[in-house]
């Protein structure tokens, strides 16, 4: 350890987990105080993630040896540009959907504080972990809060939807154990720099068991991403789960892209011998199986949430089939469109409730939340006789604006931040080798500028709908807190956009250094200079 | 020992596949259960089966590598088993509130039209 500098790594996991901890001690005693400790830890994790953005930038690897054992044999906490990108994009999102939830979700149920917590430490935890046991806990940790977040606010349709996300999850967590315990029994490693290194040197006889168990963890992780034919959990949990959960939920596909991102160019990269780039061609065609499920799940949703829903598989589709193509730039570009993806469906999931409260259909939802849980601030909260005398009025304005500035994001045209990531994720595809560009890639051309097609159409739709041509029975009341989240993300898309050059660079060599691992193995690996009981 | 701990992980496995599809929410649990029995079996099992066998060799004794007791599976056995205990308690209460809500214990919480 040289310095307090280090410790910063693990205060990503620490600082939400003592937050939760502690909004338990004070339950219901305290509502301010909950509610401080929760302002206080998801601006911290803000503070935090910016600062270990800033460290990622250096040249080494930052490692966090707990106990100080070597890699090896303990548990490490590693930090490069992907980690640090991934954290800063869950801090953010937690905490607008932080300030989305205490304008009044929170209220309905119990426990929503600590479980928002223990959801980012899951989260936190899962990006920074260096090997395949911890990630395992810590989808765990993650997913455990997630069911509890899915399931705020009750309600039949979303103990109907929780149940088969929970039985799904835990399926897929079993099979997450099958495959960590055969590369264990394999490779005699769990820590994912040290099985990068014996990939090489795994008997011929063995490699194809390997595989199987690589294979098996993979399974695992596409279901968290939702590719096709895994992800038909996905649209009906998120659009049952409230919405400050389900802006939050909508990044936890995104930890199944990292997970992939992370284990397959890490152990399947150019450097890999003989298994190098094992199962690529999967990943392609199962990505554009989901870009295509998505769309047509696009085109076909009649209500908001299920076509956020949607949007959610169109994105992770693209992501994988990006991946799958194997080339440094590419996946430099999958990485601009992840940030992009993340803030804008963040920002649309948090978007819909707002424009739903206008109209009948959300009202009744809301409606039937507070007959289950008697808040006793109906009066407050449903402006049932209001008058309005402005014929466009300015909340309705605001509301219109953010919601095209989503569609833009969504379908990817100029000039916010979707459309630099489409394009950063095409042009280099363009520029494919020598021998030409394959059949694979121009499908992945067509289906990418399909699905912005097939988003555009779905938004101008509902955006009609909703805006014009049926108008709000009565102008949704709106707290400014709601409303400067949702604006937080889209702002930050608008920073993406006007600082693209910066910010792809920092993707491009993020991309690199993934798809060159060899910093990396070389500082996980590096015998730390103070052995345990030295002090450190 | 190796064929009678391949098919008992094979039985519990299968059972357990079995029962996860079928549409009772308790079937579903039972079958989760049995399910992750099989997988703690076979992480178990992934470290080698012996009887006997020191997990730590002590520095002097008698003991070589290859009569120890890898501890690692025994570990995560451990780790695995707290959370699966932990996941399949919170699905027991989901399961009773869908019951209570839906008021059928089919796992689309309606009976499928005959």
């Amino acid at each position: 350890m040289t310095g307090w500098i280090d410790h910063l790594l693990i205060a990503p996991i620490v600082v939400p987990m003592l937050a939760g901890a502690a909004m338990i001690l004070v339950g219901d005693r305290s509502r301010t105080v909950v509610l401080a400790l929760g302002l206080l830890s998801t601006a911290a994790l803000v503070v935090l993630a910016i600062v270990l953005l800033g460290l990622a930038q250096e040249p080494v690897v930052r490692i966090y040896r707990l106990g100080n054992w070597p890699a090896l044999f303990g548990i490490v906490l590693v930090l490069d540009r992907l980690t640090a990108l991934m954290l800063t994009l869950a801090a953010v999102l937690g905490f607008s959907a932080f300030l989305f939830a205490i304008c009044r979700w929170h209220r309905a149920g119990a426990h929503f504080h600590p479980l928002f917590q223990f959801q980012l430490m899951g989260l936190n935890g899962a990006f920074l972990t260096g090997d395949l046991f911890n990630l395992f806990v810590f989808f765990e940790v993650m997913l455990a809060a997630s069911y509890g977040m899915a399931l705020h606010g009750s309600g039949v349709a979303r103990v109907r939807a929780g149940l088969h996300y929970i039985v799904i999850n835990l399926v897929a967590s079993l099979l997450f154990l099958i495959g960590a315990s055969v590369v264990y029994g394999i490779a005699g490693t769990l820590n994912m720099a040290d099985l990068a290194a014996r990939m090489r040197s795994v008997a011929v006889e063995d490699r194809g068991l390997l595989e199987t168990g690589l294979g098996i963890l993979g399974i695992a992780f596409l279901t968290k991403a939702a590719m096709w034919p895994l992800g038909f959990w996905l649209p009906p949990t998120y659009a049952a789960a409230t919405t400050p959960a389900a802006a939050i939920l909508s990044i936890l596909s995104k930890v199944g892209i990292y997970a992939v991102l992370r284990v397959w160019l890490l152990l399947f990269g150019d450097e890999a011998g003989a298994s190098a780039g094992f199962g690529g061609t999967w990943l392609l065609l199962g990505g554009l199986a989901t870009i295509a499920f998505g769309s047509i799940a696009v085109l076909a949703t009649q209500n908001l949430p299920r076509l956020a829903g949607a949007s959610v598989m169109v994105s992770s589709g693209t992501l994988l089939a990006a991946i799958g193509t194997g080339q440094v730039a590419v996946t430099g570009g999958a990485l601009f469109y992840l940030t992009s993806s993340v803030l804008a469906i963040g920002a649309f999931f948090l978007l819909i409730e707002l424009v739903e409260r206008g109209r009948e259909v959300g009202a009744d939802v809301l409606a039937v939340t507070r007959e289950a849980f008697g808040t006793g601030e109906e009066d407050e909260e449903s402006p049932e006789h209001e008058e309005v005398g402005v014929a466009i009025p300015g909340t309705v304005a605001i509301l219109g604006v953010t919601f095209m500035a989503c569609a833009l994001l969504l379908a990817g045209l100029p000039p916010l931040s979707g459309f630099l990531a489409k394009f950063a994720i095409l042009a280099p595809l363009l520029t494919y080798g020598d021998g030409g560009v394959p059949a694979t890639t121009w499908a992945l051309m067509v289906a990418l500028i399909l699905s912005g097609l097939a988003s555009l159409i779905a938004m101008l739709r509902v955006g009609i709908d909703v805006f014009w041509a049926s108008p709000a029975p009565r102008v949704p009341r709106i707290a400014l807190l709601e409303i400067a989240s949702v604006s937080l993300l889209l702002v930050l898309c608008a920073a993406l956009t006007a600082g693209a050059g910066p910010a792809m660079e920092y993707m491009q060599a993020a991309a690199r250094a993934l798809h060159a691992p060899g910093d990396y193995l070389n500082g996980v690996l590096a015998v730390p200079t103070t052995l345990p009981g030295g002090g450190g | 020992m190796e064929l009678v701990l391949s098919l008992g992980i094979g039985v519990l496995a299968g059972s357990g596949v079995w029962l996860l599809l079928r549409p009772r929410t308790f079937q579903v649990i039972i079958g989760l259960a049995l399910l992750s029995y099989a997988v703690n079996l076979f992480i178990f099992s992934t470290g080698g089966l012996r009887s006997g066998s020191p997990a730590i060799l002590e520095p002097g004794e008698v003991g070589t590598i290859a009569e120890y007791a890898d501890p690692l599976p025994q570990a995560l056995v451990l780790t695995a088993i707290v959370i699966g205990f932990a996941t399949t308690a919170l699905l027991l209460v989901v399961l009773l509130a869908a019951r209570g809500l839906t008021g059928t214990d089919h796992v689309d919480g309606r009976e499928r039209e005959r």
